[in-house]
């Protein structure tokens, strides 16, 4: 109980970052919709593609909607220049405010819409221009109605914007992403608390404003006004109180590892003078663009998924020349440096439960081509989809029972419940060893390597000095330290923090 | 004062008002009577423009009424309706300065109440909301507000037609009575004969979009204007006599 209080009363910067996101996309959302609703009040077709358009836009799930702005954005940079921001603020805020329009425009229109129609042609009969008619008449007549849309927008957007997290932009969900990646629940559940209690405040406040408007009671929705307004400038105060100029910006995917070696690249630089910042748990497809744009400076990829997401290659040339191909399609195609190979290799491995693997007598993939279709197989949401799995099905002709989807922490849990027989593993995780799991041997040789490799954005690709401070990390974290930096932070007692996990990382390997 | 020349009114193929023309003299009290569908109040909507001609012109003073901004126009024209449009949102006092307060002039509390007090309301009434009188008295407001722009020309669009039958007596006496006073030149569009023959001077009897009888109350008493207008006279005619009738044989 006390370590969810000591998070929740340190998630101050998170909590003022989540209020200025998502004050200022329902402040964009209501810009474009009220304009919208009354031009759709004005013309039926109008109405039929602007409700059209948002309904759409409704159907995309937030997550990828967050994740589609990056690549518009990119693509705009052609119009507005490199200065275009792609991750963080700007497509978050894009993204939340599209959403924002629905319930905004919606219940505009049907306010519209429902406007007595005696009423309307006695605004006529007195001689009111239409101005003066959508002034006096149409807007104060709505306003409860289209109070309520900005109400439910609210509650909406406040809950979405935990996930503007997965494209670097601070929120309420850092906690919770990082959270459920480590386990940590205490994390969890103080992001969602959080994030429940400020869109709980925020109905509440509208809900004041929205009866003060219905009651026509100026006292009633101007203090509601007030304690919002007052809200958004706090955070605002907050936000953008310290500027730091030249920071360096860590970027981190949604595992432990890379919370972990975030912290221990983050930790060094800070020694050594930096300011540092860190975007934890965005997408993967991310976190490449984000640095070859350089929106963020520092990343740590893997060979075999720069090989095949980036270089979109299916072969397999082994350890050493998939590294050097990369390297060097790296610096010429996007200006990244890749500065070295940090010692490990994090690849795709299948993994059983040793009990279970000795009573089918399996050691290798080979063996369980026989027993497959009697199994269940899990694996990360993108496994099945990618090239690996296609390689090793191909190759030994595997053809399982059946296939289920979990995010990588549940995987694991899945195979010790017994409700996954086999899993897509990942060769560094501690859980491996501490769960007492066996990896099948590969000796086809279908799985590529995932040497981790320390990205650098080409903003920062000719920095000597720091270069310098980052140099001693490659070749130095062996497979055990970082599985056992990993288990640290992801064991269910006595765990730690990733940045106690990177300090103690950090001692093991001399650094 | 109001010159109607062939103006009409169609929607597609349907005619709601087929080519009339008329003339309505200053200080007059018209009553447009007819069914529904008759196309009496389009007729008169074509006055302050809420519906445009589709052929011909419509002068008030002398002048188009299609060539004036709407707005500017309305502002002129005093106008009451059935459904009485009081705005739902403003007060009582509100409602009746918002003519003056579109041209820009705040109208006094002293004058609101003579407003109020012109149709026979308490002064103190400017202060309440719509939603907290009964029918009749809203009606009287929408009274006072029409008259509040001190209005050349009264239109009134079945102004009585969702009241009870004793206040809609009372309200067509004071309205008659503020004509007669304030020197106003009015038109009103009523499906209630009775009502056209006791408070108009002249009676305009409109059938599928066209005038079929334009006499004095008394002419049309006396017969005249037609089976239209004599079938339309027969109803509350014969109401009076069957009335008669039962007073006369007593109790049963």
């Amino acid at each position: 109980m006390s370590e969810f209080l000591d998070i929740l009363f340190g998630l101050g910067d998170k909590l003022t970052a989540h209020i200025v996101l998502a004050a200022s996309a329902i402040g964009l959302g209501i810009a474009v919709a009220l304009p919208l609703a009354v031009w759709a009040s004005r013309s039926r077709n109008v109405a039929r593609v602007a409700l059209g358009f948002a309904s759409l836009v409704q159907t995309i799930p937030a997550l990828a909607l967050l994740a589609l702005f990056f690549p518009i954005l990119l693509s705009l940079r052609a119009v507005f220049g490199e200065g275009l921001p792609t991750l963080g603020f700007l497509p978050a805020l894009l993204a939340l405010a599209l959403y924002a329009l629905l319930p905004i425009l919606r219940n505009a229109v049907t306010a519209q819409a429902n406007l007595d129609p005696g009423v309307l042609e006695a605004a006529d009969g007195v001689g009111m221009t239409s101005w003066q008619k959508l002034r006096l008449v149409e807007a104060p007549l709505s306003a409860p109605f289209i109070m309520a849309g900005i109400r439910t927008a609210s509650v909406w957007t406040i809950g979405a914007a935990t996930l503007s997290t997965t494209i670097g932009q601070p929120s309420l969900g850092d906690p919770i992403f990082a959270g459920l990646q480590t386990q940590n629940w205490a994390l969890v559940l103080a992001g969602c608390f959080a994030s429940a209690a400020l869109a709980l405040i925020a109905d509440n406040l509208l809900g004041l404003i929205e009866r003060g408007l219905a009651r026509r009671s100026k006292v009633m929705w101007g203090g509601g006004l007030i304690a919002v307004a007052a809200g958004i400038i706090a955070a605002l105060s907050v936000q953008f109180g310290g500027e730091e100029e030249d920071t360096i910006i860590i970027a981190s995917k949604q595992f432990s590892e890379q919370y972990i070696l975030a912290q221990l690249i983050g930790s060094r630089l800070e020694a050594a003078g930096y300011a540092v910042e860190y975007r934890d748990g965005l997408g993967s497809a991310v976190v490449h663009n984000a640095v070859a744009s350089s929106a963020i400076d520092i990343s740590v990829d893997y060979t075999g998924t720069i090989w095949t997401n980036n270089l979109k290659r299916t072969d397999n040339p082994g350890r050493k020349t998939m590294y050097q191909t990369i390297k060097e399609w790296e610096a010429e195609e996007n200006g990244v440096l890749v500065l070295g190979r940090l010692g490990f290799e994090n690849a795709y491995a299948f993994a059983m439960r040793e009990d279970r693997a000795a009573e089918l007598g399996l050691t290798s993939l080979e063996d369980l081509v026989r027993v497959a279709p009697q199994l269940t197989v899990g694996g990360d949401p993108e496994f099945f989809e990618r090239p690996e799995w296609i390689a090793v099905r191909d190759a030994y002709g595997m053809r399982f029972g059946q296939t289920r989807n979990f995010s990588p922490t549940f995987m694991y849990n899945a195979l010790t419940s017994g409700e996954a027989d086999v899993i897509s593993a990942y060769t560094s995780d501690g859980r491996i060893a501490a769960d007492r799991l066996v990896v099948l041997e590969d000796p086809r040789e279908a799985l590529p390597s995932y040497d981790a490799m320390l990205m650098i954005s080409p903003r920062r690709a000719n920095d000597a000095a720091l270069i310098a401070v980052l140099e001693p990390l490659i070749g130095a974290i062996s497979v055990d330290a970082m599985r056992e930096a990993n288990f640290a932070v992801d064991r269910q007692e006595d765990k730690l923090s990733p940045k106690e996990a990177a300090d103690q990382l950090a001692d093991n390997i001399g650094l | 004062m109001l010159k109607f020349e062939g103006a009409s009114r169609r929607y597609g193929d349907v005619i709601a008002v087929g080519s009339v023309d008329l003339e309505i003299a200053k200080g007059s009290f018209v009553a447009l009577v007819g069914a529904s569908g008759s196309g009496k109040s389009t007729l008169l909507k074509m006055v302050n423009t809420l519906e445009v001609p589709s052929a011909g012109k419509v002068l008030f003073a002398g002048d188009d009424v299609a060539a004036q901004p709407p707005a500017a126009l309305r502002r002129r024209i005093g106008y009451v309706f059935q459904g009485i449009g009081l705005f739902p949102h403003l007060r009582v006092g509100e409602n009746i300065a918002i003519g003056p307060r579109l041209a820009g002039e705040t109208l006094s509390a002293e004058r609101i109440t003579e407003l109020l007090e012109l149709v026979e309301l308490e002064g103190d009434m400017a202060g309440r909301m719509p939603d907290e009188l009964s029918g009749g008295q809203r009606q009287r407001v929408g009274v006072a507000r029409a008259l509040a722009i001190e209005p050349e020309l009264l239109l009134m669009d079945e102004p009585f037609g969702a009241l009870d039958p004793i206040t809609r007596d009372a309200l067509g006496e004071t309205v008659r009575e503020l004509h007669e006073r304030l020197g106003l030149t009015t038109i009103m569009v009523t499906h209630d004969m009775a009502e056209a023959l006791l408070l108009a001077d002249r009676v305009l009897v409109m059938e599928a979009g066209a005038i079929v009888a334009d006499e004095t109350p008394h002419a049309l008493l006396a017969g005249k204007g037609g089976d239209t207008a004599q079938g339309l006279v027969a109803v509350p005619r014969q109401q009076a006599e069957k009335l008669a009738a039962m007073e006369a044989s007593g109790p049963t």
